[in-house]
């Protein structure tokens, strides 16, 4: 049955992509573009729930099946093909990326209705989840990598989708150049990404995860390990770095904003940025065999999750705020990571989708009722116009908040453990920091868009509630975020109650023969939870504090802290450090040197001074054919004497 | 002089024989030109269906003694030449009506030289594939001065003569020194004997004048000054012909009688490759070069068609079975993307050499937009860049060298076609990016140029996509 369905859940996409992309403008209807759109994905959907049964009903070794639909590439020993892997880890990703995939297609229909690029919008979507799908399911780094290229393409195209809009940060004026710089950024970490493949295939000739796996858990490299596999472990992390928002090449995720809002929430907070998570997880056995690269994952994702969510909570675009919530959050993922806790990173993937996604929906549908406002000083007692998205918006950032018993606090609440457990208190305080920022400026931003007074123009601006296409994907995510968490259940409810945990063992168990996880007592884990729960309070009430009983402490605070507040609004000054020590370098190099000199003088010199010397040699030659017969003989008889003069003496 | 014996050689007989009736009925029929149009095409297709049976039925079979061989290369050769015929054919009568070098001998002399060809190509002795050249370069001396009152034509049919006696000289003196040294003429006793030979010195000596000989036929460097003068004097249609069935044809009669040898591993054997490398190294560059020089394009196409001598013999020195191949592959690709150059050149020609500069070629793209995009396919096809045959003709070529560790030869290959990028593409620049300077005469190309072009195009793609078919029938 897994071979049966794999090929149409990938393929399903991509005629969806053929059909809208090239006939789309013929349809001339997006009810049908949409339907096209929605059911590629859908049908999907349903086919991966067949799928996952299927494998529920096999013994945990053998759920792991490979598919090979067509040869790509054979050249002497080396062959790769189309071929997919469905097991555990795959088919989590296929359930997330098809099923809420399908909730944003859905109210995609709503919110785009009306753009004059309804159809190319919907061919994009189903590109991307083709690409997705692509990443997730195949069997070996390259075709990964075409996955990864491709959702690289799609964001790119996605986020520009609006090209004609003006669109403000540093050195972005339009909504292209933040496309555009997403792509250049996202390219350092693919060459990162090769590099590692290099190495990969130089020492183990193959590509296939299972067979790198195999060699890794062999035991050769342990213990150890090796510098070449640090160096490939490096490789590939800088890859995710570059797609899941790390410091230092985190700063495209924020100015991604400005694509359409369902593309935020499916693209840049649900799917795609998870690519690196799931890279990670793929090749955790080579993790696992490099503690300094473990400890490296650690510290950038520690930082990142800290630093942007310091930033959060100063920024006022309401989409800004869920963008630096999701750097924040994909370095918490990667502290799991790095801590060697997989299947906590693979399980805050999952919730995180369900309650990212909402809050990004409910944000387009605030933006939506607002007519594309979106600074959230410009909002405010939206409660009353829009109860459905408010009530949504609410549970979502109820869950991100890490409140016992929504999905977030399980998750979440397992990085933290496991970051107290395996690497000490000092990564559990930047974590909870982290974790307590992510509570306030949530409810900063639920207070200030919701709640208070109605900052906006009345007589301009009337907020409207969504309609249905909308609202009710915001109520299926709504109920994942609050149900989610029971996927994995901490250890204090019993034995085997980590459902996500024992799913995920046979992926994970190589990975684990080289990095025993410490296990505290049920104690330890009882004051962490409840620990972890009081900080999410606490960030709750002060933001309640700050914005509700005194409205104008925040700007007091800003004014008594002038230093950290500027900081904080210039994102660290991160953009600036690029626009000065790595864009205007650069530029600077290649207009005074490399063009000016080296291409202009010493290139083209080159190769001018090759064609002059070549052209002079034929006016010269053309001197020999005097068209006199004589001349010619001579020639011929001169060719005949070295010949053989060569023949008998040489 | 078996059954089997004329069996084998039917597709000859035939094509011969055709000859003959074509001139009895120039001779005694008024105004035959459209009849012996026709005799050669279907005396042409004759061969080609006699040759193919003999591929079919009798594939690698010896006849006449040894003196010929049937199937595989020779199948392919055969199919060059009646293809190379059928196509001039089909563009001559236009252009040389147009011309005024209309005259119905041209047929004859075609069937002839053609009957010649394939005799080459079928020799497995020294003997036939002479008698075969001979009778190819008697009808080409003629056809190069078929425009008897133009000047330009009389002096390339002269000095063709001259040259070519001469070098007819040393391939026959070639021949009789090996004879001389090993006591056969038959290909396979050359080499088997070869080794025991107590004058080796004799042996190669007249090895080297075969290839002198055989050089000038193929206008390699330095025996190539002929190719430009008379490739520019003779009619457009006679260039197109004898630049690619008569290269093909003194390939055909090189490959047959240096194959064996190459294989046989006699001693001295690396003093000839040597030889033939720098032969192909000085052709490819002086070919591409002096045509970097050229304003005529008639001219271009010949000096190009020296360096493409250049290439080919790059598989000769190679000496192995990729060589071989390579060549035969190389023949037939370069049989369509010449012979469809020289048409287009063809048809927008007027008399006393009109519009044959480069600069007549101005903004074709726009007074003729069909003929640009055809000339652009073939310029390509020659200057080698996929997917057209050109490309695939220069990578055999070239792996063969590899093959052969001469790497080194495979480069200055690679050096050289980079070097003719200029001249070809920079015809299609000239042709779709400049301003034309004055009218052009108008003229349409007939229906039967129209069909000569529309199979060069067809052949120039087909075998390009699909290689491997060429390289098949090549190797039965």
């Amino acid at each position: 049955m897994v071979s049966t369905f794999l090929p149409f859940i990938l393929l399903l996409p991509l005629a969806g992509f053929v059909i809208n992309g090239i006939f789309g403008k013929k349809l001339n209807s997006e009810r049908l573009s949409g339907l096209i759109g929605a059911s590629a994905v859908g049908i999907g959907f349903i086919l991966s729930v067949a799928i996952f049964i299927e494998l529920l009903g096999l013994s945990p070794d053998a759920r792991s099946v490979g598919v090979n639909l067509a040869d790509w590439i054979t050249a002497g020993q080396f062959s790769v093909g189309f071929s997919y892997l469905v097991d555990p880890l795959s088919v989590v990703f296929l359930l997330v990326i098809t099923g809420v995939g399908t909730l944003i297609h859905i109210y995609s229909m709503g919110y785009m209705h009306g753009d004059p690029g309804f159809s190319r919008f919907f061919a994009y979507l189903n590109l991307f989840i083709f690409m997705m799908l692509n990443l997730v399911l195949a069997d070996n780094l390259l075709l990964t990598f075409l996955g990864w290229e491709g959702v690289g393409l799609c964001s790119f195209l996605l986020i520009g989708f609006w090209y004609d809009r003006k669109f403000a940060g540093v050195g972005i004026l339009w909504t292209g150049d933040a496309a555009k710089k997403a792509f250049v950024v996202n390219r350092i970490g693919d060459l990162g990404m090769l590099i590692g493949m290099f190495i990969l295939f130089s020492q183990f000739g193959t590509l296939n995860y299972g067979q790198l796996t195999q060699v890794l858990s062999s035991g050769a490299f342990f213990p150890g390990g090796s510098d070449l596999l640090t160096a490939a472990a490096l490789c590939l992390f800088v890859g995710a770095c570059g797609k899941s928002a790390q410091i230092p090449l985190g700063v495209w995720l924020p100015d991604a904003m400005a694509g359409p809002t369902p593309v935020s929430a499916l693209i840049h907070a649900a799917t795609m940025v998870t690519a690196g998570i799931f890279l990670v997880s793929r090749n955790a056995t080579l993790f696992t065999l490099s503690p300094t690269a473990m400890t490296v994952v650690t510290c950038v994702a520690a930082t990142t999750a800290l630093v942007a969510a310091t930033v959060g909570i100063v920024q006022n675009d309401i989409k800004k705020v869920l963008a630096y919530s999701t750097v924040s959050q994909l370095g918490f993922m990667f502290v799991a990571l790095g801590v060697g806790a997989f299947t906590a990173a693979v399980f805050h993937v999952v919730t995180h989708a369900f309650f990212k996604a909402l809050l990004f929906l409910g944000s387009g549908s605030v933006i939506h009722g607002m007519h594309e406002e979106q600074d959230m000083q410009k909002m405010g007692g939206l409660k009353k116009y829009m109860p459905q998205t408010y009530k949504t918006y609410l549970i979502g950032a109820i869950a991100i908040a890490g409140i016992f018993p929504l999905s977030g606090f399980f998750s979440k609440d397992e990085i933290l453990y496991h970051a107290f457990n395996d690497s000490g208190p000092v990564l559990w305080v930047v974590g909870a920091l982290a974790a307590f920022c992510t509570a306030f400026y949530m409810f900063r931003s639920v207070y200030l868009t919701f709640d208070g007074k109605e900052r906006f123009d009345h007589h301009h601006v009337h907020p409207h509630e969504s309609p249905a296409s909308m609202t009710i994907p915001l109520w299926i995510l709504a109920v994942l975020s609050v149900v989610g968490g029971f996927l994995g259940l901490p250890a204090i409810f019993g034995e085997h109650v980590h459902l996500l945990h024992s799913w995920l063992e046979p992926v994970f168990a190589p990975a684990y023969k080289f990095y025993s996880q410490h296990h505290a007592s049920h104690t330890t884990e009882l004051v962490l939870m409840v620990v972890s729960l009081c900080i999410g309070i606490a960030g709750i009430l002060t933001a309640r504090r700050v914005y509700i009983q005194k409205p104008g402490t925040a700007d007091k605070v800003a004014a008594r802290f002038p230093a950290i507040h500027k900081l904080l609004w210039h994102k660290w000054y991160m953009d600036e450090v690029y626009e000065v020590g790595v864009v205007k370098f650069i530029w600077m190099t290649s207009q005074s040197f490399l063009y000016r000199i080296f291409d202009k003088k010493i290139i083209d010199g080159m190769l001018h001074g090759i064609a002059n010397a070549t052209g002079a040699a034929g006016r010269g030659l053309r001197q020999l054919q005097t068209g006199v017969v004589t001349n010619y003989v001579t020639l011929f008889v001169l060719g005949i004497l070295l010949i053989v003069g060569y023949l008998i003496l040489g | 002089m078996t059954q089997t014996d004329l069996l084998a050689g039917l597709a000859i007989e035939i094509v011969s024989i055709f000859a003959l009736i074509i001139m009895l009925t120039d001779a005694l029929v008024e105004r035959s030109t459209r009849l012996c149009e026709t005799l050669s095409i279907v005396g042409l297709l004759g061969g080609l269906a006699a040759s193919a049976y003999a591929h079919l039925t009798m594939p690698g079979q010896t006849a006449f003694n040894g003196m010929i061989v049937v199937g595989g290369m020779s199948t392919l050769y055969d199919a060059i030449f009646c293809g190379a015929g059928i196509m001039t054919v089909l563009l001559a009568r236009e252009y040389l009506t147009r011309v005024g070098g209309m005259f119905d001998e041209f047929y004859t002399l075609l069937m002839m030289s053609i009957a010649g060809m394939m005799l080459m190509g079928h020799s497995a002795d020294s003997m036939p594939m002479f008698v075969g050249l001979e009778v190819m370069s008697i009808c080409f001396y003629v056809m190069a001065g078929l425009m008897r009152n133009k000047l330009s034509s009389n002096e390339a049919a002269l000095k063709y003569f001259l040259l070519g006696a001469f070098a007819s000289g040393f391939l026959l003196y070639g021949i009789a020194l090996v004879y001389g040294s090993v006591g056969s003429t038959a290909y396979s006793a050359i080499a088997a004997k070869a080794l025991s030979t107590q004058f080796p010195t004799l042996f190669w000596v007249g090895i080297g004048m075969m290839i002198i000989g055989l050089g000038f036929k193929v206008a390699a460097f330095p025996f190539h000054q002929w190719a430009p003068d008379v490739y520019h004097g003779a009619p457009t249609v006679v260039t197109g012909f004898m630049s690619t069935a008569g290269k093909a044809a003194a390939f055909s009669g090189f490959v047959g009688f240096i194959a064996p040898t190459m294989a046989s591993g006699v001693p001295g054997l690396e003093k000839a490759k040597v030889i033939l490398a720098l032969l192909a190294v000085g052709s490819m560059l002086v070919g591409n070069i002096t045509a970097l020089a050229q304003t005529n394009v008639k001219r271009m196409l010949a000096y190009s068609s020296v360096a493409h001598a250049g290439y080919l013999m790059i598989g000769l020195a190679a000496g192995n079975a990729a060589g071989w191949t390579g060549i035969t592959y190389y023949l037939v690709a370069y049989l369509f993307m010449q012979i469809g150059a020289f048409a287009v050149v063809g048809i927008l020609e007027r008399e006393n050499g009109g519009n044959l500069t480069v600069d007549d070629y101005r903004g074709l793209a726009r007074r003729r937009p069909g003929l640009a995009l055809v000339m652009s396919l073939f310029m390509f096809s020659l200057t080698g860049i996929p997917p057209f045959a050109g490309f695939f003709g220069k990578y055999y070529l070239f792996n063969a060298a590899i093959q052969a560790d001469l790497t080194w030869l495979a480069i200055v290959g690679v050096v050289s076609s980079v070097i003719s990028v200029w001249f070809y593409l920079g015809l299609v620049v000239i042709m779709y990016f400049r301003e034309p300077l004055g009218e052009m005469e108008g003229g349409e190309a007939s229906i039967s140029s129209r069909t000569a072009l529309a199979l060069s195009i067809i052949g120039t793609l087909l075998i390009g996509l699909i290689p491997q078919a060429i390289i098949n029938i090549a190797a039965r």
